[in-house]
């Protein structure tokens, strides 16, 4: 695990990514790929206690804890979100709690992806940040005990 | 002679601002009429006028400006009582919507007339605002909420109504026209065969008092509540008919009774009705621009409107279904300009987001219909809805959209 990158390195990148389409559809269908690309989640995890609220879409989130650092898996039953979920991982998935909860996003606004932050009923990007995060909190914590 | 001529949508395009506009680079394609209405300059020239001009608070004061702001709130209540075909403006309560209407009746009307046992009707195809209400009185009071049912293409079963009337029916509230499908109930039926057993009936026009002609005497309904930012008005403000014998019989909604009792200006008695249902200092600024949006509707014609609204759903639905997987829900002949529907294998979040790209707006998911979405099979649909400065233009925009979205999610 040592050669992980860091959150910001790996958000960087995806600015990076990002800077070379120059319209919507490519950033769309460059999500949707990614989307269909992210690692199937068991259908044993697809339960409600799973599921993240504030979505108009449905996401399922689970997250587990290996030597300091953690990884999550996710799936949703729309493509866009699924290719945020899975960009989100990308981002999140591998490192160490305590950086999780202290990534400040910017670079999501660098995409132009902001719109799905706000604060209507049907764009989860928000809510999922906040599951994620609040899963490292918790993890954060019993790593502590 | 006359020639019947048509509504000229360019002109009328003019009088709405908004429109004019872009969305993400694009010209905006407005297709989310069903959610709320967007407004003719004179609807915002009148809210403005009120505040530079007039702004006072109304039936106190016996200053000028209170005066003017009172006659203006005052000549509202009487166009809306023309526009629903009312007799009296003592029938008229201004409400913040139909949400609020709906709340109103099942809370005053419902709390002291509901007794353990007795009967609420409702349809399958209501919005979560014309069940709620009812679910929390009839809870209160131990009475049973009864679900008239609905085929699979979301058409209230009238048969399936007549055989759940009965003499424990108190009331039945049911949806003229289905926000989330369109389709017309058959509204003038049941309140006749509801009053046949002495159970009062109210009407939610939410959908319908934009599109179609209303009139609350000949349909004899006893409530008919809807919202003005539906009907090219603002937001905050909606009415509430009803009849004159059922809300004299009523106690008041919230409290503010010795306010009530004052209300008294130029000499002119009031009864009670409407104002014991309207406590508090009302929302005056949208009311009197309100009056601008029933001119504005009456102005063109309702058959006009419809007229316009009829060729533009008959053609989006032929288009829409020239695209392979599209299904359109609730696809019946009886309906106003609302068109649901769902593409094989794709989430209507994603058809949202991608047509919102290309500047179009629809409105996707379950449309506060849980209930009916539940019984379609079905857990949400995209949903365009059509009004008045809508354009088949705009229509090909939409189809062409969900070509390109097809396209991406391949």
């Amino acid at each position: 695990m040592a050669d992980t990158p860091t959150i910001p390195a790996i958000e960087d990148e995806i600015v990076d990514e990002f800077s070379l389409f120059d319209n919507w559809e490519d950033k769309y269908e460059y999500l949707i790929d990614i989307g269909k690309k992210l690692p199937v989640l068991e259908d044993t995890h697809k339960k409600d206690e799973n599921k993240i609220r504030g979505c108009q879409s449905t996401v399922w989130m689970v997250s587990e804890y290996k030597d300091g650092r953690i990884f999550y898996k996710a799936d949703s039953d729309a493509m866009i979100v699924k290719g945020l979920v899975s960009m989100l991982i990308r981002v999140f998935s591998g490192q160490k709690p305590a950086d999780i909860v202290a990534a400040d996003m910017k670079f999501i606004d660098a995409i132009g992806m902001s719109t799905h932050l706000a604060q209507t009923r049907s764009n989860g990007l928000r809510s999922m940040i906040k599951q994620m995060k609040l899963d490292a909190m918790v993890w954060a914590s019993k790593e502590n005990n | 002679m006359t020639l019947q001529k048509g509504l000229d949508i360019y002109s009328i395009r003019n009088q709405f601002p908004i429109l004019a506009r872009e969305v993400k680079g694009k010209p905006l394609v407005y297709l989310d009429n069903a959610a709320t209405s967007q407004k003719p300059t004179v609807v915002i020239d009148a809210l403005t006028e009120y505040y530079a001009g007039f702004n006072a608070n109304i039936h106190r004061g016996i200053h000028t400006l209170a005066e003017e702001a009172t006659a203006a709130f005052e000549a509202t209540r009487e166009t809306a009582r023309q526009f629903i075909g009312a007799s009296s403006t003592e029938e008229i309560i201004f409400t913040r919507g139909t949400t609020e209407g709906i709340n109103l009746v099942a809370s005053s009307w419902g709390r002291a007339n509901l007794k353990p046992g007795d009967e609420i009707i409702i349809s399958t195809l209501e919005h979560h605002s014309n069940i709620v209400p009812w679910q929390m009185i009839a809870a209160e009071k131990g009475a049973l909420l009864k679900v008239v049912p609905v085929t699979d293409e979301g058409e209230f079963i009238y048969e399936a109504f007549e055989h759940l009337l009965s003499a424990k029916t108190k009331f039945v509230s049911l949806v003229h026209a289905s926000n989330a499908l369109g389709v017309i109930n058959p509204v003038k039926k049941v309140i006749d065969a509801a009053h046949a057993v002495g159970a009062l009936v109210l009407i939610d026009g939410a959908q319908s008092s934009v599109h179609l002609d209303i009139n609350v005497q000949e349909l004899d309904c006893d409530f008919f509540a809807f919202s003005g930012h539906k009907v090219y008005g603002p937001t905050g403000v909606g009415i509430l008919f009803g009849k004159r014998a059922v809300l004299e019989a009523m106690n008041p909604y919230q409290g503010g009774g010795e306010m009530i009792r004052e209300v008294s200006f130029s000499g002119t008695t009031f009864n009670d009705l409407p104002y014991k249902f309207e406590a508090g200092t009302p929302n005056i600024a949208d009311v009197i621009a309100l009056k601008a949006a029933f001119d504005f509707i009456t102005g063109l014609g309702k058959a006009a409107i419809a007229q316009h609204e009829h060729t533009l759903l008959t053609y989006a639905s032929s288009q829409l279904k020239e695209i392979p997987g599209l299904r359109i829900i609730g696809d019946v002949e009886n309906k106003v300009s609302v068109i649901s529907f769902i593409l094989d294998g794709i989430h209507p979040q994603d058809i949202g987001i991608l047509l919102d790209n290309q500047g179009i707006a629809v409105r996707t998911g379950h449309h506060c219909t849980q209930p009916l979405m539940h019984r379609l099979g079905i857990s949400g649909t995209s949903r365009a809805s059509f009004a008045v400065y809508n354009t088949i233009e705009e229509i090909d925009a939409l189809v062409i959209g969900l070509f390109k979205v097809k396209k991406m999610l391949s």
